[in-house]
């Protein structure tokens, strides 16, 4: 059986340390700059924080695993060598990477940090996966949230690293680090700006009937009933009309999160060695509530009971979970 | 989760009476000292705030009688009670109830969670407001328990019987 | 525009379901008519589209070699199954025509055979340009999101290298690529059980904002810009910063006289305000963008600022 290690997202120092006390056997986090996924007004660390945090999570056997999972722009290649330079110098215990020449960088510069293969980079099959461990010698891939439990015990019969597969939270529906949807109407790339439907893009409305929309960059999103429950205001979760499609619907995916609670045993079964909590930017609140619920549920499995997992809805975008496409391929 | 799904009482009759000028003058000395106390116990919380220290933020909580002022200025802290139709204009106006309000400043409730349910509603500059949120997330231990600290045990008093008299 | 015989017109494979008698047809005038110098074949979007073209390859290819353009054929931007898997190998293990990548499941298979970089491999950047170059790349067809510093200091960096430097100048950018099949979701149905309803719509299928904005165009599994990328008035500066092939990506338009407009203006016989003027004829309804090049929303037009 794999270790089946809880990996926790820290958007703050004060979250880092809710979810160390939670029980998380790693936390990821970036800095405050384009070299993570989550570059959001507010949010994430500077190398000073990031150097308490490291020593706070240490002292507790928490690792810290380092997000520079962006890609960057030519002629900016710096900032990310230089945030992996800084994360190397802090005692990071690995670099979750997308970009191959960052890859690269690192592999050359700093061989005793360990690799994580980031979602960003979209290996969805044994020989994309291979392709990243035999040439930069990543340890543990991050795989995209579309594949079954079948297939990725497949997978993992044919490759050499670990893998992480996300069990909650915010559920993407393009395949990460192609996709341009918020660059198209803001101006600010998911891939190069690490930013995806910018707050400083986006517009709540209120209607005198209750109802009230989302807009981004001056686009309508969608617009929620005065009953309906929200989502965030992603294009991915907008609702569109189509020529035979007169009435707005979801076009790719409703407000829905992630939340594999009720797979873990079939998901540790399959040889998946971490399970990944999306939401660095979430609170402490979340953080905790979930991380501690995970917690829980993935001590039950390693000591052989059956895992009794709280209800998280609360916490789920649109009020609503799915069990994506790791539960049926009619997902896709 | 705050109990019921009734929608946001409509706040703007409310705020403009006598009561909610009255209501200011008595809660702004309290607002004063809890505001420069917290600046100065969480100095970091400003740089998080980036160039939203100058946004002025209406925090409406529906069912009081007046609305707050902030403006998080390290240089000219302003937080202040306001009756509604004497609000400035706001960069962003962030409502809801007000212990849902004041657990959200806490970090006991998840701000993206309140959004969903439509218990929170933001409106304005979101980016000002996410900000405010993510800077007031890294705040360790309770900004409302060192405000009802700041009053002695009859503060704590009136903090423990005003949770109580709102479910979660 | 100075005179640029040495720019290359190129081809993009075709991103959507156009009927085996379409793509025939296409590619016969394109072979006879068009001034193309390469042309990139093969299915990049959805597996299951494949076996209806893949009779006729050979025949295709036949037909373009002998119009005088090189073929290339580009591999799947997605691959998880299978089918997949083994459709990406199969292409890796081929001595000719060229081969373009756009999955590391492809650069695995073919190790350090010469290859091309496909648009949906990322390369961003010098560093992981050079890293590919070392691995065999001798074309990299840069990301179609890139704004004109990145492009001019990634253009640098490939020739630096003796790489080929590709940018799409026409057509609509793809914007995202998903598992799920978004054609076969609009009509309640499954990727497993789509019954290829995405062949109704050749330039894809339009979708709008629920106050009637149109905004993106849904391919399959693909989403794409509602605009076609236009950036003919900025080819002049990228031939300067040492792009050397521009990709037409294939729309539901006369892709010849497209072509031919790219190729006048480009050898200097037609001027920009009349190329201009031409696209927007042979595009009607159509909008135009080059917001990405110029660092803004992709959607957007925005005015060159010295037309030449």
């Amino acid at each position: 059986m794999s270790l089946a290690e809880l990996i926790c997202p820290a958007g703050t120092p004060a979250a880092l340390r809710t979810a160390v006390d939670a029980g998380a056997d790693a936390v990821y986090c970036g800095f405050q700059d384009a070299t993570n996924a989550r570059n959001f007004p507010g949010l994430n660390f500077t190398p000073d924080e990031l150097a308490a945090s490291v020593a706070y999570a240490h002292d507790k056997g928490t690792k810290v695993l380092l997000a520079l999972n962006t890609y960057p722009p030519a002629g900016k290649v710096d900032l990310w060598r230089q945030a992996a330079d800084t994360g190397a110098l802090l005692g990071v215990d690995a670099f979750i990477v997308a970009d191959m020449g960052v890859a690269d960088y690192i592999a050359r510069t700093h061989p005793g940090v360990r690799l994580h293969l980031s979602v960003q980079a979209a290996a969805s099959s044994p020989e994309a996966i291979r392709y990243y461990c035999e040439n930069f010698a990543v340890k543990r891939v991050v795989l995209p949230r579309i594949l079954t439990i079948p297939e990725i015990r497949e997978i993992r019969k044919e490759i050499p690293c670990e893998i992480e597969t996300f069990i909650f939270g915010n559920h993407g529906l393009m395949v990460e680090g192609r996709c341009s949807l918020t660059n198209y109407l803001t101006g600010q790339s998911t891939n190069m700006d690490g930013v995806c439907s910018p707050a400083s893009d986006v517009e709540y409305k209120r209607h005198t009937d209750g109802s009230m929309s989302s807009q981004l960059a001056g686009f309508t999103i969608d617009c929620f009933g005065a009953d309906e429950k929200a989502g965030y205001p992603t294009i991915c979760k907008g609702r569109y009309t189509a020529p035979h499609r007169s009435e707005p619907y979801y076009a790719f995916e409703e407000p829905i999160s992630l939340n594999l609670s009720r797979l873990l045993p079939d998901l540790v079964e399959a040889g998946v060695h971490a399970f990944k909590i999306e939401g660095r930017q979430r609170s402490k609140s979340y953080v905790r509530g979930v991380v501690s619920a995970f917690r829980q549920a993935v001590d039950d499995i390693r000591a052989g009971r059956e895992a009794n997992i709280a209800d998280l809805v609360a916490l789920t975008e649109g009020q609503k979970q799915t069990q994506g496409a790791f539960e049926t391929k009619k997902w896709r | 989760m705050s109990a019921g799904d009734d929608t946001l009482p409509r706040a703007a009759d409310l705020g403009t009476s006598v009561l909610a000028r009255l209501s200011c003058v008595i809660v702004q000395p309290v607002l004063t000292r809890v505001v420069r106390r917290v600046a100065k116990q969480h100095p970091s919380l400003f740089s998080r705030l980036g160039p939203h220290q100058g946004t002025d933020f209406v925090i409406d909580p529906v069912e009081l009688p007046f609305a707050l002022h902030l403006r998080p200025d390290p240089q000219a802290l302003v937080f202040r009670a306001v009756a509604r139709n004497a609000a400035p204009e706001a960069g962003a106006t962030i409502r809801g109830k007000f212990m849902l309000l004041l657990e959200l400043v806490d970090s006991e409730e998840d701000g993206d969670a309140a959004f969903f349910s439509r218990d929170l509603e933001v409106t304005g500059d979101t980016e000002a407001v996410v900000r405010l949120r993510n800077a007031l997330d890294d705040v360790d231990g309770s900004i409302a328990e060192e405000t009802a600290g700041m009053f002695g045990p009859a503060g704590r008093a009136i903090l423990a019987r005003l949770r109580r008299a709102y479910p979660t | 525009m100075a005179v640029n015989d040495m720019t290359k017109l190129t081809l993009g494979p075709i991103a959507y379901h156009w009927s085996t008698q379409t793509r025939r047809d296409f590619y016969a005038r394109v072979a006879d008519e068009a001034p193309i110098d390469e042309v990139y074949l093969g299915e990049v979007i959805c597996s299951k589209r494949a076996p209806f073209h893949e009779a006729d390859l050979p025949a295709t290819i036949e037909r373009l070699e002998r119009g005088g353009k090189t073929v290339i054929l580009s591999s799947l931007a997605e691959v998880m199954l299978k089918r997949e898997r083994k459709a990406t190998a199969d292409l890796a293990a081929m001595e000719a025509p060229g081969i373009e990548i756009n999955n590391a499941a492809g650069l695995f298979a073919r190790g350090k055979r010469p290859h091309r970089i496909g648009p949906f491999m990322n390369a961003y950047n010098e560093a992981t340009i050079a890293w590919m170059a070392g691995r065999g790349a001798t074309h990299v067809c840069l990301p179609t999101e890139m704004p004109a510093p990145a492009i001019a200091a990634a253009a640098a960096a490939a020739r630096e290298l003796g790489l080929g430097v590709e940018v799409q100048v026409f057509g609509r950018a793809s914007l995202a690529v998903s598992a799920r099949c978004y054609h076969a979701r609009a009509h309640g149905r499954t990727k497993d059980n789509c019954q290829f309803v995405c062949e109704e719509d050749a330039d894809g299928m339009p979708l709008r904002t629920t106050d009637d904005r149109p905004i993106l165009r849904v391919n399959g599994i693909q989403t794409q810009s509602e605009s076609y990328i236009d950036l003919l008035p900025e080819a002049g500066q990228m031939i300067v910063n040492g792009v050397t092939h521009f990709r037409l990506m294939p729309q539901a338009v006369d892709m010849v006289a497209v072509a031919t407009t790219f190729r006048n203006v480009l050898d200097g016989t037609h001027s920009l305000i009349d190329g201009e003027q031409a696209l927007r004829k042979l595009c009607d309804g159509i909008s135009f963008s080059n917001g990405f090049y110029h660092g803004q929303a992709g959607y957007r037009r925005i005015a060159a600022a010295a037309a030449n």
